[in-house]
């Protein structure tokens, strides 16, 4: 059995004591442990953030690139790769706001790819905004009076806009948390995972406490994860109950699947160029 | 005299099929052994509007479109109205007969009764321009095979019946010219066993990219780049290319950036606005020290500006792009057959000093057709350094290892040992951040030198501009990208009326070659600066890097390719002066 060890470095992370994402990092190691992929075969792929820092702590290919933009730098790299696994780590405010648009077409191409969002509903790195899952009526920094506009609710839009695996986990509940991410990886397709990762500094409202007296595991309660509707239904709970676990999975030949120009394979394995016949064949299409 | 060139425009309304017939004629005239330039003006309408297309042909390498043409296809009242009055008495128009009337031109008529010529096949409204296409080549003695297999090929995929009642209507306007009209006296080396392909510079660049071993290619629509997404597509499966159409150019660089961190060769391309979007990731490519080549394809500016016609707007753009000083190649072709080169080049450089790698076009450069004579599909490929998996004993690679000339060792994901973070933070050697506990100042200096490094080496390796025509000139005349084409006819005219000049084209943007171009200028007598800008950012540029300011400046930002004799008009001038 692989050693959890494989996947740490010397470099330690850098999250303020009681961070939530300390327990994400763990589960991304434990995943990766448990289906005993090697770190040669991972590539983690983050954004701008306390969280997207995530790649720079453990022992794998990372990119650590610009604000928001972590998932095309990721489904690029698997179209050229599709034998890599490509794991995205950010947070609500890199992947749901300014990244926003990349994320809702990625879970429509159905890349097989797993994108763990660390979602502690502020914006941490940058001393405490209202971000996009900011709850209403939160005061924050750029909110003093209280945040007015409704949250994204990331659970639902990825079920409505084609994500083939939909869970949510929390860092408080460590070993749930790294199953759903082990399941994440192991579907082929686009898998999210939102983390609840509580932010100790700048959330006061979504603490560890305040979760744990929500929080309850939907496989416990029978929830059947084929049915989109029940999935859409269950994906509205928020406040006085909040469920964690596989909300909906389902089967969709993924984007590389269907891409013509993987059809020889992998490209980054594929030969370079052009031979002289194929050149003359080209050529004769403009003559 | 004998002509042995002829210029000939088609102009009509957006959906008429000017684009079209226009390439069968260049198609047609190609396969009969000729040389030919065509450029295309048309407007941002899918249907309606002016629009006109100028093929030129001829049995020598052609540099331009020409100015006023020998034929006039006009395909509606409005462009016979706007176009006829200009045709001067030597030339020639050619109309249905049936639509159109023209009273208040000099030229010679050629009136085709399209309706009578079409019936036996149905009447298409764009049959019209297949039966002039007919009568044009019957006037120019052309062999009417030609006009055969051209249709036969462009119609190939649809049914006999398509290619049958083309190659009928086309057969019914050349017999009907042959038994009214004269053919003129235009007689060109024909060679009807000899096939130029003809091409437009965004296809040259499309298949320099095939040829270089571009294996990913992303774009998001975009006049005028977009051609090269469309050949890109069409050749993704027969290449090996994975193709994606994003939803915006910030993920179009990012995601190229992730495939050329995977290890594919990867491009993308764009035009001005596009290219703003792209800024950002355009510094994350060179703070990663990941390999892309970006094509932007310059259109009138500011913001959506002219979007369907030309100019070189953008290079301070470009120059300037994404923020703090980061290294980078920016280079120009000059022509379409350099359009194939230098994308090929791009990639090289791209990978052997790891870093984005440039190439400006523009809409003319991008989108006019022309015969090319040498295109060599074995570029050379140079990957570049990498690292030998399994070959590292440290305990973390170091991924950005300091070396002479600042070019460091690259592992890809999947080699064994060689894992590293490629971080968009500032880094030390193994790509650690720098700045997140404390900023380690000398650990900064470090790294950013050696990346800044590979441009002073890639500049040892770049070819230095020369000057083309005679050393000892009248007027050394300055350019760069598209409008060295021109500029090649106008020398020619130059010459003819008694005014030795020469041409110094600027290729490789940046890193700059300050110390060649300053022993040119400096030794020059005088020096005109061509550009399709408003500004002269080549001229500022020059005087950034070379401390010459350059005082005699041809700029031109109407949207219009700029013509041979405007440039002659203006060296003349300061020559005179």
């Amino acid at each position: 059995m692989m050693d959890l060890s494989v996947y740490k470095v010397e470099t330690k992370a850098t999250w303020c004591p009681g961070c939530g994402d300390f327990a994400v990092l763990r589960g991304i190691q434990t995943a990766l442990t448990a289906l005993e992929i090697n770190p040669k075969d991972v590539l983690v792929v983050s954004g701008i953030g306390c969280s997207s820092n995530l790649p720079g702590f453990l022992k794998s290919y990372g990119f650590h690139g610009l604000h928001g933009r972590a998932v095309p730098v990721a489904t690029g790299a698997k179209l050229v790769n599709p034998d890599l696994n490509v794991i995205v780590a950010g947070g609500d405010g890199d992947g749901y706001g300014i990244g926003l648009n990349h994320w809702v077409h990625a879970m429509r191409r159905n890349f097989n790819i797993t994108y763990v969002v660390m979602n502690n509903q502020v914006y941490g790195l940058t001393t405490g905004q209202a971000s996009p899952t900011t709850e209403k009526g939160q005061r924050t920094k750029s909110t003093p009076m209280g945040v007015i506009e409704v949250p994204i609710n990331p659970i639902s839009m990825a079920l409505v806009t084609g994500a083939t695996f939909v869970a949510r986990a929390f860092s408080g509940d460590a070993d749930h948390l790294a199953k759903m991410i082990e399941l994440g990886i192991k579907h082929k397709g686009f898998s999210l995972v939102d983390v609840l990762s509580p932010c100790v500094t700048y959330n006061k409202r979504n603490t560890y406490q305040w979760f744990r007296e929500r929080v309850y595991r939907l496989q416990d309660n029978g929830h059947n994860p084929k049915n989109l509707d029940d999935a859409i239904k269950k994906s509205y709970e928020w406040d006085a109950k909040i469920p964690i676990g596989v909300f909906y999975e389902t089967d969709r030949p993924t984007y590389e699947d269907e891409e013509p120009g993987l059809k020889k394979g992998p490209v980054v394995s594929q030969p370079l160029g052009i031979n002289q016949e194929l050149g003359k064949e080209l050529l004769k299409e403009f003559e | 005299m004998t002509k042995t060139e002829v210029a000939v425009r088609i102009a009509g309304a957006a959906g008429d099929g000017i684009a079209s017939t226009g390439e069968s004629f260049a198609r047609v005239a190609s396969r009969s052994g000729l040389h030919v330039f065509a450029y295309n003006s048309y407007q941002s309408v899918i249907r309606g509007g002016s629009v006109w297309l100028q093929v030129r042909a001829g049995d020598k390498k052609i540099y331009s479109q020409g100015e006023q043409p020998d034929f006039l296809i006009a395909l509606n009242q409005d462009e016979a109205n706007r176009h006829g009055p200009t045709m001067p008495s030597a030339s020639g128009i050619f109309y249905n007969s049936d639509k159109i009337k023209i009273d208040n031109s000099k030229a010679n008529l050629y009136p085709l009764p399209v309706k009578e010529l079409t019936a036996k096949y149905g009447q298409n409204p764009v049959m019209q321009n297949t039966v002039a296409l007919g009568a044009l080549t019957k006037i120019l003695n052309m062999n009417f095979n030609m006009v055969v297999s051209v249709i036969k090929d462009t119609f190939g995929d649809k049914n006999k019946a398509i290619v049958d009642a083309n190659i009928g209507v086309a057969q019914a306007g050349y017999a009907y010219a042959s038994s009214h009209w004269k053919s003129i006296d235009f007689s060109p080396k024909y060679d009807y066993n000899f096939r130029r392909p003809v091409l437009t510079g965004n296809q040259a660049i499309s298949l320099g990219a095939a040829a270089a071993g571009c294996k990913f290619y992303s774009a998001y629509p975009m006049t005028p780049a977009t051609s090269i997404l469309h050949w890109m597509a069409a050749h993704s499966e027969k290449c090996g290319i994975v193709v994606k159409q994003m939803e915006d150019e910030i993920s179009v660089l990012n995601m190229a950036i992730g495939a050329g961190f995977a290890g594919a060769r990867a491009m993308c391309a764009t035009s001005g606005g596009g290219f703003a979007l792209m800024s950002e990731a355009v510094g994350l490519a060179a703070m990663t020290e990941i390999p892309v080549v970006i094509v932007t394809s310059q259109r009138g500016g500011p913001s959506t500006g002219l979007p369907t016609k030309t100019e070189q707007g953008d290079l301070f753009q470009v120059l300037g792009a994404s923020q703090g000083d980061y290294p980078k190649i920016v280079i120009a072709p000059a022509t379409v057959e350099d359009c194939f080169y230098a994308t090929a080049e791009a990639f090289n450089l791209a990978e052997k000093y790891q870093l984005p790698v440039i190439l400006m076009s523009d809409l003319y450069l991008s989108e006019h057709m022309e015969t090319v004579s040498n295109i060599d599909f074995n570029v050379g490929i140079d990957r570049g350094l990498m690292a030998t998996p399994n070959g590292n004993n440290e305990r973390q690679f170091r991924r950005y290892a300091f070396t002479e000339n600042g070019v460091s060792p690259r592992s890809l994901p999947g080699m064994e040992g060689l894992t590293h973070v490629a971080a968009s933070d500032e880094h030390d050697d193994t790509g650690v951040l720098i700045s997140d506990i404390f900023t380690n100042e000398e650990m900064r200096v470090k790294v950013m030198d050696k990346r800044m490094r590979k441009v002073q080496y890639a500049l040892k390796e770049l070819p230095p501009p020369k000057l083309l025509g005679p050393d000892d000139a009248d007027i050394t005349i300055v350019s760069w990208g598209s409008t060295y084409s021109v500029l090649r006819e106008t020398a020619d005219i130059l010459a003819k009326n008694g005014i030795i000049a020469n041409h110094l084209q600027i290729r490789y943007l940046w890193p700059f070659h300050g110390e060649a171009v300053e022993k040119i200028l400096s030794n020059a007598k005088r020096v005109l600066d061509v550009e399709g800008n408003y500004s002269g950012q080549l001229a500022k540029l020059i005087r950034m890097e070379t401390g010459i300011k350059i005082d005699h400046k041809l700029l031109k930002y109407d949207g219009e390719p700029f013509y041979p004799n405007l440039v002659v008009k203006k060296a003349m001038e300061v020559v005179k002066e």
